[in-house]
């Protein structure tokens, strides 16, 4: 019997069209196996639908050179200082008050005093910027002495060099809003440093008090520059200079001596 | 009819193989439509960056009113010596918008520099033309001396020793009937020439005038 040529199906609605079988539909399993699997099939209901397990894995499996030491975690432990600024100031930002005439330091007062565990976290939060600090300047060393500034590193350098004076605009506008005797002269005097710089000093000045003399708004002015516009700024930074590490990869420690390939030592012997 | 750029070439068109051009065309549409997407997009940026820019920096060009405050009665003062009176340079703020003024009656055979002359009061801010610390009077030394970084000014506010780059600024001040009131600070140089009140830390004399402008928002 002649192969009859096969005619093309009928035109038919969406709606009575056999629908393809949708991934993990088939084996139907039973809820205690479900239930196992819960985690896994949210990670792959998400991964299924945004591909971030190859971002996720090209961040974090990553090939480090041998000699990768103790030295190379200050990077690390910096984000982890000011991810924990982060935190405690978005929660000493519930108190607080940016209100010169007063408000301000009876708001810390009330922190520190009456708040439960107000004192630790403000602890936390005061004592960290000092960590935080002094953590970069260690990353800083730790990136300038091992060499790992030069080519093809050195636009990360330049982004460690941005975040760092964000970190300095940090100290120095946290460090009026306790609003006692030693801050405000502290900024007077840090304003005043600034106005020495020529031509553009006293402009900066000017910018950073809002107005010629340290007047109503110097406050609020100081209190929005440091929990909202460098926060997002150093956040920002941190990523760029992130992706670069996991984009470049680290640098061995410059006493590492390079190694040739197995083949090749084998032919020298 | 055939093609009609085959006959007469245009110049522009077809140097830059845009087909399906009308002769003459420099742009093409995907050109024209991308410039337009652009600068729509930097208008609508532009409509919400500038005034926030204008609104953080318009401070800097706004100059506060001038006041006069009256700070004692003439019987307050001695021309020898100086009285300590509390002046407010920016009100509604408390005790931050005020600073301490030192004020003396004007003696002739003391303020003989010419620029001091129809001064009824030398009136000297606390504030060290160093970096901005408060400086006190110490009748022993007959010296204004200033607690950070060992700034030290004579009975004129003159610089004897120690960081500030200038003389301590003054007050303008006035009589009127039995008070004596002060009004806007300005700086002075080491001769005692006048100048709109600069912050601390900018000196005023040769170069520094210049390299030091007076700003819009603080100007007499």
């Amino acid at each position: 019997m002649p192969k009859l040529p096969k005619l093309p199906a009928p035109p038919l609605p969406s709606a009575l069209k056999e629908r393809p079988p949708r991934p993990g539909e088939n084996g139907a399993a039973d809820p205690i196996e479900a239930a196992q699997e819960a985690g896994i099939t949210v990670v792959d209901w998400i991964d299924e639908r945004t591909s971030l397990s190859g971002a996720a894995r090209w961040m974090m499996f990553r090939k480090v050179p041998k000699g990768t030491n103790w030295f190379y975690t200050l990077g690390s432990a910096t984000m982890f200082a000011f991810l924990s600024q982060a935190v405690t100031g978005v929660f000493l930002a519930m108190y607080y008050r940016p209100d010169p005439t007063g408000g301000a330091y009876e708001s810390i007062r009330y922190v520190t005093n009456d708040v439960f565990l107000g004192e630790f976290v403000r602890g936390m939060h005061k004592w960290g910027s000092s960590v935080m600090v002094i953590l970069v300047f260690l990353h800083m060393g730790r990136t300038f002495f091992f060499g790992a500034y030069k080519y093809p590193r050195e636009l990360n350098w330049v982004i460690g060099v941005v975040l760092l004076i964000l970190t300095m605009v940090m100290s120095f506008t946290g460090y009026l809003l306790p609003f006692d005797q030693r801050a405000y002269w502290a900024t007077i005097v840090g304003v005043n440093i600034n106005g020495t710089g020529p031509l553009i000093g006293p402009y900066l000045s000017d910018f950073l008090r809002g107005g010629p003399e340290f007047g109503a708004t110097t406050l609020s002015r100081f209190y929005a520059i440091h929990m909202l516009l460098v926060p997002g700024l150093i956040a920002a930074m941190i990523g760029a200079h992130l992706y670069l590490v996991a984009k470049l990869g680290t640098t061995a420690p410059p006493w590492t001596k390079a190694q040739k390939p197995a083949e090749l030592r084998k032919a020298e012997v | 009819m055939s093609d009609k750029h085959a006959k007469h070439q245009s110049k522009y068109t077809v140097d830059r193989m845009i087909p399906g051009a009308f002769d003459g065309e420099t742009v093409t549409r995907r050109r024209f439509m991308t410039g337009t997407v652009h600068t729509a997009g930097a208008i609508s940026a532009g409509a919400f960056a500038l005034p926030a820019i204008a609104f953080a920096l318009g401070p800097i060009f706004k100059a506060p009113p001038h006041r006069w405050e009256t700070v004692g009665t003439i019987d307050m003062f001695t021309d020898t010596n100086y009285t300590p009176v509390v002046l407010t340079t920016t009100p509604g703020i408390g005790e931050v918008g005020k600073t301490t003024v030192y004020v003396r009656k004007f003696n002739p055979e003391i303020d003989t520099d010419a620029y001091d002359r129809g001064t009824p009061y030398i009136a000297i801010s606390n504030r060290c033309a160093h970096l901005g610390c408060p400086v006190r009077w110490v009748d022993a030394a007959e010296r204004f001396i200033c607690p950070c970084h060992g700034g030290v000014y004579d009975l004129l506010g003159k610089r004897v020793g120690g960081p500030p780059v200038r003389p301590l600024d003054r007050f303008y001040s006035r009589v009127v009937g039995e008070d004596v009131q002060l009004g806007p600070r300005f700086s002075v140089n080491s001769e005692l020439r006048r100048f709109s009140p600069r912050d601390p830390g900018e000196p005023l004399d040769g170069l520094g005038q210049y390299l030091y402008p007076s700003r819009p928002d603080a100007r007499i």
